[in-house]
């Protein structure tokens, strides 16, 4: 371990705001051109450039070798790394690379989300054995050996009947010491997140790619927060089915819309694999927010009783611009206004909203 | 030492002691130096730290080390090898260095070592300073501990931004006793009568007009004045601002520990940043001249060689002082050699006879031993960039233009070329900023003056230095310099921060 090492340390800590917080107005990001294998990748790297007092590089000019004609442009300063006046000025770029565990602390202390209570925790319990102890009982299989006669060699001597020339040592049933095995107890809390969407028709790339991100986002933060987390999809239109990710995110299809149908698949999935109380449940339905308005009832009843009552979380994100009377996000905001396990977004998109 | 580092291999002893017995076969005098090898982490960590194993914990050397590894990771940089002023010296070799690249990196660390040793403007450094840096890093390691790693690195960040505001030169003379500047504010003249001098009188009558009363409160105000002067304070302006806080700010003791042992590293790199050009141009130049004059390289070597060599001292768009020193010391050694000195050959205006002049005098080498004792950059560049230096060398001089956002090449004039490369170099191409008045405005304020040459300081950094001067002074803070042609003062008076622009 080298000594720089705090110091490093130090200083990705600082660059991940996790100390020092006065220093960020000195941090700049910028990049350095590197080169792997033949091709050149652009490494982004923060710099907390402390202040001092220094001319400024630009009015400054300086003096080179070479070739060209009073009056010629040598190029952008930085473009060159020697660019400047030799000093090296402001081409300190570097890079901090981040684990997605590590990126889901920032994101869980920038938004000031609050460490999730896993419910039923103590319900999944799995024990592992392991050998870390000693004993004088036990099976002969599990006996060590050395340490036997190392108590039956002390005994010996204690007993003043050791002959070094003649080292016969015996070892009794006293001297004799075994493994001991150890229970270790470790209990789990498992999470699933359900991701409904609604593939009738409307959603276009853009908004796939926004509802893209905004599971990745939900995905980072839970999973830093539990271990063996596991996601499944369902897409619906006037039916609901369970797909793949892969397939969750490119399906297209047009139809008519009913809501219910991915609710009710949703219930029979939490009822069938992951029953009260040990498993946390997250559920998120994307939409551009149209239903049929004869579904809503449905929806909302489905809701009430069968899937809010089972779920940690259900999220309900509107993608898309839609303000007809059928919109359901209206009918959620009066319907679950007192509700706390029911989130609500919005993403309006500031284009021409267009449907057939 | 560490125990991490490895010693030279037998091979490698082999080659450094040869190495060694022809560098003082060329009249090079240096102390002993201890080879060590390391492998990449180990130099970028070296690197980071300026050269030495040990340094005081500071994330600006995290910063350095973890950029150098990036870069080194991306193939960006290489460092062959790194030489520290100490006696003994110790110098680096990289782990992977080729034997070539370690037999040029030797000759080059012993020439290093020499500039060390007899350049008068390293005089004055501490040949200790390997267990220096090691006591001012256990001795900082230990506030951490007493005070708090927080406190104690934003201590660090506020001296560390102000280190390089010391008189370079006050090593070789003496500027003044070392005493408090507040034994001077201490000092009362003695009591003198307040009786004004009168002229005599024969009759009473006449007193009023002989000594008019306007006379006598002038001449009560003069001497009132002369009992009491407005000391200046400091006296004169002070240059090395560090000190001055040092003897005169409010710091708690650990804290003044701190800015002393800054001061001390911060005076320690001082002739390192002086000699730049000259100290890489003659090792540059030994190094060349020992590999291949004296035969070092092999003959499979020779190529690796040269193209290694060749890396040190290309030609970039910026200054490249290893290309620029040894290009100087060439010339000057050709220019002893054939006699290209003295008012004869100043007075001769023929252009063919100058070019052909040879007066067989053979005083190169005694000459350039001569400048590496005695001589820094700005005393180099003045007495040896000469015209047809600059124009064989092709030195230019280039300026930002706004128009374009681009560097542009502004000037192939011998003089504009000399004045703009002695500007960059002069006290070690950091802006001159002095203490004016530290009671300015009678309010205990800090004025300081930058001494400009034409280019103002980069406002946007002079303001949030002034926040960390403000940390040490702990009263409102000032700084004077220019903003395009115009005299503008920065302030800071703890909380917000004003620029004026001055008459």
């Amino acid at each position: 371990m080298m000594t720089i090492q705090g110091d490093t340390g130090r200083f990705i800590e600082i660059v991940k705001q996790k100390v020092r917080k006065d220093l960020k107005k000195y941090m700049s990001t910028g990049e350095m051109i590197g080169r792997k294998g033949r091709d050149l990748v652009s490494i982004p790297i923060p710099y907390i450039d402390t202040p001092d007092f220094r001319l400024d590089p630009q009015k400054r000019g300086g003096v080179a070798q070479g070739k060209g004609e009073e009056g010629e442009l040598l190029g952008p300063p930085g473009g060159d790394p020697q660019g400047g006046a030799g000093q090296g000025e402001g081409t300190h770029i570097l890079e901090v690379e981040f684990t997605l565990q590590e990126l889901a602390d920032i994101l869980g202390q920038e938004l000031e989300l609050p460490r999730i209570e896993p419910k039923g925790r103590d319900m999944i319990v799995s024990t592992r054995t392991r050998y870390s102890g000693v004993r004088i009982v036990g099976p002969e299989s599990l006996r060590l050996r050395k340490r036997s006669f190392v108590h039956a060699l002390k005994r010996t001597i204690a007993s003043g009947t050791y002959d070094p020339f003649h080292p016969t040592i015996y070892v009794t049933k006293e001297d004799k010491r075994y493994r001991n095995s150890k229970q270790i107890v470790t209990r789990n809390s498992s999470a699933v997140i359900i991701y409904m969407m609604d593939i009738s028709g409307s959603a276009g790339d853009d908004i796939k790619e926004i509802i893209r991100t905004e599971c990745f986002w939900i995905d980072t933060w839970l999973r830093s927060q539990y271990k063996g987390i596991v996601s499944r999809y369902i897409v619906h239109d006037a039916v609901a089915k369970e797909v793949t990710k892969d397939v969750f995110y490119r399906t297209r299809e047009s139809g008519g819309t009913l809501f219910s149908s991915a609710y009710s698949l949703c219930r029979d999935i939490i009822l069938k694999e992951y029953p009260l109380p040990s498993w946390n449940v997250y559920t998120f339905h994307f939409t551009d927010g149209q239903n049929w308005k004869s579904d809503n009832d449905e929806c909302v009843t489905l809701l009430r009783d069968s899937l809010l009552p089972r779920v940690n979380m259900f999220g309900f994100g509107r993608v898309g611009m839609s303000n007809d009377l059928y919109n359901f996000l209206e009918v959620l905001i009066r319907e679950f206004e007192e509700c706390d396990n029911i989130v609500l977004s919005t993403y309006p998109l500031l284009m021409p909203y267009s449907r057939q | 030492m560490s125990t991490w580092v490895r010693s030279l291999s037998p091979l490698l002893e082999t080659t450094r002691k040869d190495i060694e017995e022809i560098a003082r076969s060329c009249g090079l005098d240096f102390f002993d130096v201890i080879f060590e090898v390391v492998d990449y982490a180990q130099m970028n960590m070296l690197a980071a730290y300026g050269g030495f194993p040990q340094r005081y914990p500071h994330y600006t050397f995290g910063q350095e080390y973890y950029r150098l590894s990036k870069s080194y990771a991306y193939g960006l940089h290489r460092i062959y090898e790194m030489v520290i002023n100490n006696d003994p010296c110790y110098a680096y070799l990289m782990e992977s260095n080729q034997s070539v690249d370690d037999k040029l990196v030797m000759a080059h660390v012993y020439a290093h070592c020499d500039f060390f040793k007899n350049n008068m403007w390293f005089a004055h450094t501490n040949r200790k300073m390997m267990d220096e840096m090691a006591n001012h890093a256990s001795r900082i390691r230990y506030y951490v501990e007493q005070q708090g790693s927080d406190v104690v690195e934003s201590f660090l960040d506020a001296s560390r931004s102000i280190d390089s505001l010391i008189d370079i030169h006050s090593l070789h003379v003496v500027r003044r006793e070392e005493r408090r500047v507040t034994d001077d504010l201490l000092h009362v003249p003695e009591k003198e009568d307040d009786h004004v001098r009168r002229l005599t009188v024969p009759r009473g009558y006449l007193d009023s007009f002989v000594n008019p009363s306007v006379y006598i409160q002038e001449e009560k105000k003069r001497m009132e004045r002369e009992r009491n002067p407005e000391v200046a304070f400091p006296p004169v302006p002070e240059a090395d601002v560090v000190q001055f806080l040092l003897e005169n700010a409010d710091l708690a003791p650990w804290q003044s520990d701190i800015l002393s042992m800054l001061r001390e590293e911060a005076y320690y790199f001082v002739p390192q940043a002086q000699t730049k050009i000259m100290n890489e141009g003659w090792a540059t130049y030994w190094h060349s001249h020992i590999m291949t004059d004296r035969m070092v390289a092999t003959s499979q070597e020779i190529i690796d060689y040269a193209d290694h060599h060749s890396g040190t001292v290309q030609l970039g768009r910026s200054l490249n002082p290893y290309r620029l020193g040894v290009q100087l010391f060439q010339d000057i050694k050709e220019r002893w050699d054939k006699g290209k000195f003295g008012p004869e050959y100043d007075r001769c205006e023929d252009m063919t006879q100058l070019s052909h002049w040879d007066t067989h005098a053979g005083r190169g080498l005694e000459k350039i031993f001569e400048i590496r004792s005695t001589y820094n950059d700005v005393g180099f560049i003045e007495a040896f960039f000469t015209p047809e230096f600059c124009e064989r060398n092709n030195y230019f001089t280039y300026g930002y233009n706004e128009h374009y956002r681009q560097y542009k090449i502004e000037s192939r004039n011998f003089e504009e070329v000399k004045r703009k490369l002695l500007m960059s170099i002069s006290n070690c191409g950091r802006p001159r900023v002095v203490l004016k008045d530290a009671n300015y405005l009678n309010r205990n304020e800090m004025y300081l003056v930058h001494l400009h040459e034409g280019v103002g300081l980069k406002l946007a950094y002079a303001i949030e230095t002034l926040k960390y001067v403000y940390v040490l002074w702990k009263r409102p803070v000032h700084v004077e310099t220019i903003s395009g042609d115009k005299r503008v003062l920065v302030s800071f008076d703890g909380k917000e921060s004003k620029v004026y622009t001055l008459k």
